[in-house]
């Protein structure tokens, strides 16, 4: 089954650690982002970026920044294949933003 | 025989319904033919063609099942068929932290208790409509979601079984809250599990501490009213089930168990002999403490300080316990307070825990404390 891990991070929680230990996350990043099991992801850019879009009586509403205040924001996500939701649920815990404060939502892809 | 079906079928909703189609079919046949020599096996092959056939009407499924791997069994091969015992793998499904705790309890009542939904929508006094919808919401996620049906692998294996036994604890205290059905299915469940996974020395500690405060459910109360320990009329205790838990205990610890409930059933197992060593009872609940850290436990450590003797040093500890708004708490307070002679505040304490108290027995039994002050 593809799974996506939908990673929220904690604003500051990457920034905030050493040069030493930013470096070891990011490798851990690579080695998930490198597994076979991986078919695909993407780093997004700070949430300060965003432009929300929403289209109302078929007008389109452009607003600066994401769509709430939240205390995690979206950061990134993995696709991956995975047997079952256990070896989902286990590649979703070694991304570093889920013991950094932050949380990884495991959702089923729908296939067609 | 629904266990055996899921493994087969690797699909919930088709396996109750298949099991459902076969019993049918057999309440006619076997009425008009005569009972086959082996029921299980004839039930588990006709509901497996049954469901042979769905697939093939509903050919999207085809995909998720493991059907295609495996040749079609035919009437005449009856004693080929392996009913393999695949509960263990239904019980770790029903438990997955994946779903909602509510979900887990209700699931593994249907699946593994053989409860129906509406006994288990009244045993969790919620509408046979919202029962029905819990458990389709939970099996769909059991399929949508891709929760294994498989016994986990030995680095997940601890918390897993740890979920499980708790869902199981959870039916038992359902139960001991006054529907002994739930209790008595629990315990059964219990039993399921220790003959299921023999070696797990905490399967044996939960089983022996169920077993061991269902004994003494008809000596709880007295009419409507609470009965504490030391009060209870022990002629009430069933002594079978009693010897029963403590071989369990046993068990658990002839395997090196050291749990938190090996620790609770040897606690249980102490207050049930005559002459209760409290110093003991207060060292198994420090260990308890030690493991869990629960403010609950420490409190029953502060009760069982006091039975050994220590009244002070038991009411400092329960004084800086933050759990200010626990009627247990306050009971306790007032009882040591009471027994250490400090009246005027053993009776505010009474009060406080008067406040807080839901149920009806402990509020009578509250009240007859404060007006023996």
């Amino acid at each position: 089954m593809k799974y996506a891990l939908l990673i929220y991070s904690q604003p500051g929680s990457h920034e905030a650690l050493s040069e030493e230990e930013y470096q070891a996350a990011l490798a851990e990043y690579m080695a998930i982002s490198s597994d076979p099991r991986c078919e695909g992801g993407a780093q997004l850019q700070p949430v300060e970026t965003a432009t929300t879009v929403r289209v109302r009586d078929g007008q389109p509403l452009t607003t600066d920044g994401p769509f709430a205040d939240t205390k995690e924001v979206f950061g990134g996500y993995f696709v991956v294949e995975a047997g079952d939701l256990d070896e989902a649920l286990d590649l979703a815990a070694r991304v570093p933003a889920a013991r950094l404060g932050g949380a990884v939502e495991v959702r089923p892809v729908v296939e067609r | 025989m629904l266990a055996s079906l899921v493994g087969f079928l690797g699909d919930f909703d088709l396996a109750e319904e298949a099991a459902q189609e076969a019993f049918a079919v057999a309440a006619e046949r076997w009425q008009r033919d005569g009972e086959p020599t082996n029921p299980a096996a004839w039930l588990i092959t006709t509901a497996r063609h049954r469901a042979i056939d769905r697939i093939r009407r509903d050919r999207t499924l085809t995909e998720k099942t493991r059907l295609l791997e495996t040749p079609e069994a035919t009437m005449d091969e009856l004693d080929d068929v392996v009913i393999r015992d695949e509960r263990l793998e239904l019980i770790f499904t029903c438990c997955h932290p994946a779903l909602a705790v509510d979900a887990q309890v209700a699931l593994t009542l249907r699946a593994l208790g053989g409860l129906t939904t509406q006994e288990i929508a009244r045993a969790f006094l919620v509408s046979e409509e919202t029962m029905k919808r819990r458990l389709s919401r939970a099996k769909t996620k059991i399929k949508a979601a891709g929760i294994p049906f498989a016994v986990p692998a030995a680095h997940r294996l601890p918390d897993r079984l740890e979920a499980a036994a708790a869902v199981i604890y959870l039916i038992f205290n359902e139960g001991y809250r006054g529907r002994v059905d739930l209790a008595a299915e629990a315990i059964r469940l219990g039993r399921l599990l220790a003959e299921l996974m023999p070696d797990e020395p905490e399967v044996h500690g939960l089983l022996a501490l169920m077993l061991i405060h269902h004994a003494r459910r008809q000596a709880r109360f007295a009419g409507q009213d609470l009965v504490l320990l030391a009060d209870q009329d022990r002629a009430l205790w069933d002594l079978g089930q009693i010897a029963a838990g403590r071989a369990a205990l046993e068990q658990a610890i002839a395997l090196r168990g050291r749990g938190p409930y090996v620790l609770q059933a040897a606690i249980a197992s102490l207050q049930s002999e005559n002459t209760v060593d409290w110093v003991e009872v207060s060292h198994l609940y420090e260990q308890l403490f030690r493991l869990t850290g629960s403010t609950v436990v420490a409190l029953n450590r502060a009760v069982a300080l006091a039975e050994a003797g220590s009244p002070r040093e038991a009411l400092a500890l329960v004084e800086e316990l933050p759990l200010e708004n626990y009627q247990y708490l306050h009971s306790t307070r007032a009882e040591l307070l009471r027994r250490l002679g400090r009246l005027t505040e053993a009776r505010s304490a009474y009060s406080r825990a008067l406040e807080l108290a839901v149920s009806e027995p402990e509020r009578r039994f509250l009240s007859r404390r404060l007006a023996e002050l």
